[in-house]
């Protein structure tokens, strides 16, 4: 289940991580989220109503999904930002349904926002630092006397230094974080992610507001995730992506799992392409939503240079 | 005639004096709370009311020693802290904000409602709470009680050192504290909380935790720093009134609200600009500079004119004086 760059820069995929026929809410060979019955209900809107489903291990999931699916709801709810109606889930074994999100965070269960949240007027490096976790310095009590975390912090510090360096962040390391460009924040979020040493990452919309040059190497140090030892599960709407790197794909649609499965066969799956179009999209439904039409033209673009090499 | 000289040298006073060290240290506790947390405490008046009852009614209706008194000021204002932060730091900010001034506007009825005017005083307060800190008077091994010591403006009696030197005492502590605990991994995360606090939870951070103790540090400053004011005057309760917050907001921006040495100095120039001035309109209007002006009227004139000079500080320098113009660049 390792991967590496291929021969042609492509990335090694993960394979044989399910059992039995892909279907929503398929069994996983190795799982390390298994969530049951997760509703979440605003109001008379159902936003999340997931009956079973399993995050393989070592992998690279994509949540994928129309606008206003429930994939963002579904991130918070397992991260803990959110409590559901119902559920149960577990990470690496534990339950961990409706504990508080920083003790999800302790579990080594990590995440990033969909807008970005670099601490603007902490510098790179104390926004790093702040990603390591049992930091003795951290209590009240101990902060007082420097001899107690002078070491740890030194520790911490030579850490965050070679994170950024692989981020190409160490050049900006005494700036505010505020003064970073909207992809450099999308790298410090997810480096300072990697300071708690999680053993799953999950990121939501990871390339949203990240200019093309950063895409290269947003998209490098996500596979270097997953070379790591790491699970990622990431929420995303640029298709490309999702399948240059996803190793399995999740499609949600009005809050339920209607697909999974390897991205090429997910995207010829006649549930996604509803989920997309709509079930009615052979009748005159007036104006589509653009960034449907957008989505639905890059899978048909990608499917032509599948055809074509 | 204008006497520059004393006008001068009342201001000078005002550098030393323990209204000033209590000022401060009421700043660098708000300081601690919404420059550093970003909670936005507007009570705390109430916390300065809760040290100075508790320091007085411990010492008059209980008779306890001195290091008692001020235990019970500093547990009283704990408890406050605690009773605001738990319904409240869940929430969004703003919350804390309604709720702690309407909490400091209760406390301080309590103190002037008569229903306790046993313990309080009600209106009128309470005095005579200062012999044992009289007693404990270092100096008074050395001089007599009506020696007169120092030199130029600052000349006092033993008495008057001695709570000089408590309430700066106690301000260089607090100041060396905060420093401290800004500089470590607490403080980190403490700020990171003030600039977001979903992204701090999401790295595994108990964000109430350190909220609830950032409000009781800020608050427990509160306290000690109402126990200096009542030292060389009485405690009334018409000096907590939702005013002296904002006096205490105006000095934290004067000085730069995350910043350790900005409070006290914004504390400072406070009430030497406020002497100054005051005394200024006072003899203006006794030699008819201001002929349009009565006396009563003068009495107001120095906030407006305290008013206009902090107006003109923040304008040019919004940061404070001890603030960072970089950080000023990238607020929202």
């Amino acid at each position: 289940m390792s991967s590496s760059a291929g021969a042609k820069g492509a990335p090694i995929k993960s394979v044989d991580l399910h059992v039995g026929e892909a279907a929503p809410g398929v069994k996983k060979v190795d799982p390390i989220i298994v969530a049951d019955h997760i509703k979440r209900s605003f109001g008379g809107l159902t936003a999340v109503d997931v009956e079973h489903l399993e995050i393989p291990r070592g992998a690279i999931t994509a949540l994928i999904g129309p606008n206003g699916a429930g994939k963002t709801t579904l991130f918070n709810l397992l991260t803990g930002f959110d409590k559901p109606d119902t559920g149960e889930w577990t990470f690496d074994g534990q339950g961990i349904s409706g504990i508080p999100a920083f003790k999800v965070a302790r579990k080594g269960q990590v995440r990033t926002f969909q807008l970005t949240k670099a601490l603007g007027l902490l510098t790179v490096l104390d926004n790093m630092k702040l990603g390591a976790k049992d930091q003795s310095g951290e209590s009240l009590a101990r902060a007082l006397f420097p001899w107690f975390w002078r070491k740890q912090e030194a520790e911490i510090e030579a850490r965050a230094l070679e994170l950024l360096a692989r981020f190409k962040l160490d050049e900006k390391k005494d700036d505010y974080a505020a003064g970073l460009s909207g992809g450099q924040r999308k790298l410090l979020e997810m480096a300072r992610a990697l300071m708690s040493q999680p053993t799953l990452v999950m990121l939501d919309e990871p390339m949203a507001g990240v200019n093309p040059a950063l895409t290269q190497s947003l998209l490098d140090h996500i596979l270097n995730l997953k070379t790591e030892g790491m699970t990622v599960l990431f929420v995303e709407h640029d298709m490309h992506m999702v399948r240059h790197i996803a190793d399995w794909v999740v499609v949600m649609a009005e809050g339920k799992v209607v697909a999974e499965g390897d991205p090429h066969e997910v995207m010829a799956n006649p549930a996604v392409i509803d989920a997309y179009l709509g079930s009615h999209h052979d009748s005159d439904l007036g104006d589509l939503d653009t960034g449907v039409i957008t989505a639905i033209k890059e899978l048909a673009d990608d499917d032509a240079d599948d055809i074509k090499h | 005639m204008i006497d520059w000289i004393l006008l001068i040298s009342n201001a000078a006073q005002e550098i030393i004096s323990p209204t000033t060290a209590a000022y401060a240290l009421a700043a660098l506790g708000l300081a601690i709370h919404f420059g550093f947390t970003g909670l936005l405490n507007f009570g705390q008046a109430g916390f300065m009311a809760l040290g100075a009852y508790g320091f007085a009614i411990a010492t008059l209706t209980f008779g306890w020693p001195v290091w008692a008194a001020i235990l019970t000021g500093v547990v009283a204002s704990i408890i406050f802290a605690l009773i605001l932060g738990i319904p409240t730091l869940r929430l969004r900010a703003d919350y804390l904000a309604i709720v702690t001034i309407a909490a400091a506007e209760i406390v301080r009825l309590l103190f002037t409602t008569n229903t306790f005017v046993a313990v309080t005083g009600s209106a009128n307060g309470l005095q005579g709470y200062k012999g044992g800190f009289a007693a404990l008077n270092p100096l008074l091994l050395f001089f007599d009680e009506r020696d007169l010591l120092g030199f130029g403006p600052w000349v006092y009696n033993p008495y008057d050192w001695w709570v000089r030197i408590f309430g700066w005492g106690l301000v260089a502590l607090a100041a060396f504290i905060t420093w401290r605990l800004f500089k470590s991994p607490w403080g980190r995360v403490i700020k990171g909380i003030r600039e977001d606090e979903d992204a701090v939870r999401a790295l595994g951070k108990n964000v109430y935790f350190y909220k609830m103790q950032s409000l009781v540090i800020g608050g427990v400053f509160g306290a000690l720093a109402g126990m200096i004011f009542i030292l060389p005057r009485a405690v009334v309760p018409s000096n907590y009134q939702t005013s002296l917050t904002f006096f205490i907001y105006a000095i934290l921006l004067l000085g730069g609200a995350a910043t350790v040495f900005g409070p006290i100095i914004g504390s400072v120039i406070f009430w030497v600009l406020l002497s100054f001035f005051s005394g200024f309109i006072a003899r203006a209007v006794e030699v008819g500079w201001l002929p349009f002006l009565s006396n009563v009227q003068a009495g107001q004139l120095r906030f407006i004119l305290v008013g206009l000079a902090i107006m003109l500080i923040v304008i040019y320098r919004p940061q404070g004086i001890f603030g960072n113009k970089k950080e000023l660049a990238f607020v929202k």
